[in-house]
């Protein structure tokens, strides 16, 4: 069964100028958020971000931009509390 | 001309892909939160089997349930596997933060001299470790070519095996029913606390004549936790909507109704009180449900974001009223 989560709220961005299609983004990527098309990488659905920032860090040609965070309920509410960025505690599994 | 020869021993430790008893344990009582900070293995160089010079390297964080994946998964294979000091958090959590990170691996990589261990220039990184790792940064300042190995442990043999071809599976992050269950233990523990401060409310009522809160009372709560913490993130994808706390929401509601049909409200439990249980349990199913988003792979900051600025309030007014009601049916 697959997953979707809420629609249009990634901040993902390309810079289509920029690509040199050199696929970085397509080998780190988690959620097959882009696809090479024409030699360059294209976002074919933003949806699936889960704006983790592997891309970002990875493109050497700096093509790509997102507000990289943390998609934990409970990090942003000890963030809010705190009143710092919020990040996460936990060491399980996959949390995080 | 000054030569400086650095005659530092150079340190492996021994390791196999064979996990024993204790190993098992561990993994077990860290699921549940036993001493799961303290989870960790030495950051460093390791050997398993018997690798040569040629013998890949895998990069991997030092929280001992990931490391032991690992190992694990190979079997009868050679290879070296480097450490990272990542405080005993899991990869993917670690890159978030970036202990798993550029700056670390380049200091681990100086730290064991990998260069004097290995004749070969290629580091295989666990794909989720890329959020943390910049691979052209540690090309740049070490020489080492980082290559994006496979999502999951099991398929890392292969991978390699195939010459370093990743799969579009091995590459996608899944989340089944399962993973979602191994989590849940962790999710429940987290809530005893909070339950514990509840019925210690609740018995306070009870002692000031407020109340009387019974065993239905009791099973009315910890069905709705079980439903936010366990239920709801097994039944993740089959619950109609996408939002979370939605999802944790609907299910308390149908177990509030399931509830009131079997029974409430009965003498004892009068209209108002059982509409003070609809406002108040289906919030703490949606409460824990949300925070079920911190143990998905597949939620996004904005996203979170987003659904809680709506949830939060109606929680707390949802609560609030529902509070109200049953006060005052307890005065009444
Ligand atoms: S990593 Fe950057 S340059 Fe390379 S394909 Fe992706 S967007 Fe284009
Ligand atoms: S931020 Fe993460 S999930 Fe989003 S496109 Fe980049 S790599 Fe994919």
């Amino acid at each position: 069964m697959k997953h979707s989560y809420l629609k249009n709220v990634s901040t993902l961005r390309m810079d289509s100028g920029k690509c040199t299609g050199c696929g970085m983004c397509l080998e780190v990527c988690p959620h097959h958020v882009f696809v090479m098309s024409k030699g360059k990488s294209i976002i074919v659905d933003k949806d699936r971000c889960i704006e983790c920032g592997a891309c970002v860090k990875n493109c050497p040609f700096k093509a790509l931009e997102v507000k990289p965070g943390v998609g934990c309920a409970a990090a942003i509410i000890k963030g809010w509390l705190t009143g710092t960025e919020p990040s996460c505690d936990c060491s399980d599994g996959s949390c995080c | 001309m000054l030569d400086i020869v650095l005659n530092r021993e150079i340190k492996i430790n021994p390791t196999s892909s064979q996990l024993t008893t204790q190993d098992i344990l561990g993994a077990w009582k860290a699921r549940w939160g036993i001493n799961r900070m303290n989870y960790k293995v030495e950051p460093g160089l390791y050997r398993l089997g018997n690798p040569d010079p040629n013998a890949p390297v895998l990069v991997t964080a030092n929280y001992k349930m990931t490391f032991d994946a690992l190992r694990k998964e190979l079997t009868n294979f050679d290879a070296w596997i480097l450490v990272l000091d990542t405080k005993g958090v899991n990869v993917w959590c670690a890159a978030g933060k970036g202990t798993f990170g550029t700056t670390e691996l380049l200091n681990r990589l100086a730290v064991v001299q990998l260069d004097n261990v290995v004749s070969h220039k290629t580091l295989i990184l666990p794909q989720l470790g890329a959020s943390g790792v910049c691979a052209h940064d540690i090309q740049k300042f070490s020489g080492f070519k980082v290559v994006y190995g496979p999502v999951r442990a099991k398929d890392i043999k292969e991978f390699i095996q195939s010459g370093m071809k990743a799969t579009d599976e091995m590459r996608t992050v899944t989340f089944s029913a399962y993973d979602r269950l191994v989590l849940t233990p962790i999710e429940l523990v987290s809530t005893f606390r909070i339950s514990l401060m509840i019925f210690g409310v609740l018995f306070l009522l009870n002692l000031i004549g407020i109340g009387p809160f019974g065993a239905v009372d009791f099973y009315a709560y910890v069905g709705a936790v079980i439903i936010g913490s366990v239920l709801t993130p097994v039944l993740l994808p089959w619950i109609p909507g996408r939002a979370f706390a939605w999802k944790g929401w609907f299910l308390g509601f149908i177990w509030v109704i399931v509830n009131l049909l079997m029974g409430w409200p009965s003498s004892e439990y009068s209209v108002l009180k059982a509409l003070g249980y609809l406002l108040i349990l289906p919030p703490v199913s949606a409460y824990l449900a949300m925070n079920f988003t911190g143990s998905s792979t597949y939620t996004s900051f904005s996203g979170v974001l987003k659904e809680m600025k709506i949830a939060i309030p109606a929680m707390i007014i949802s609560i609030g009223l529902g509070a109200i009601l049953i006060l005052v049916n307890s005065f009444i």
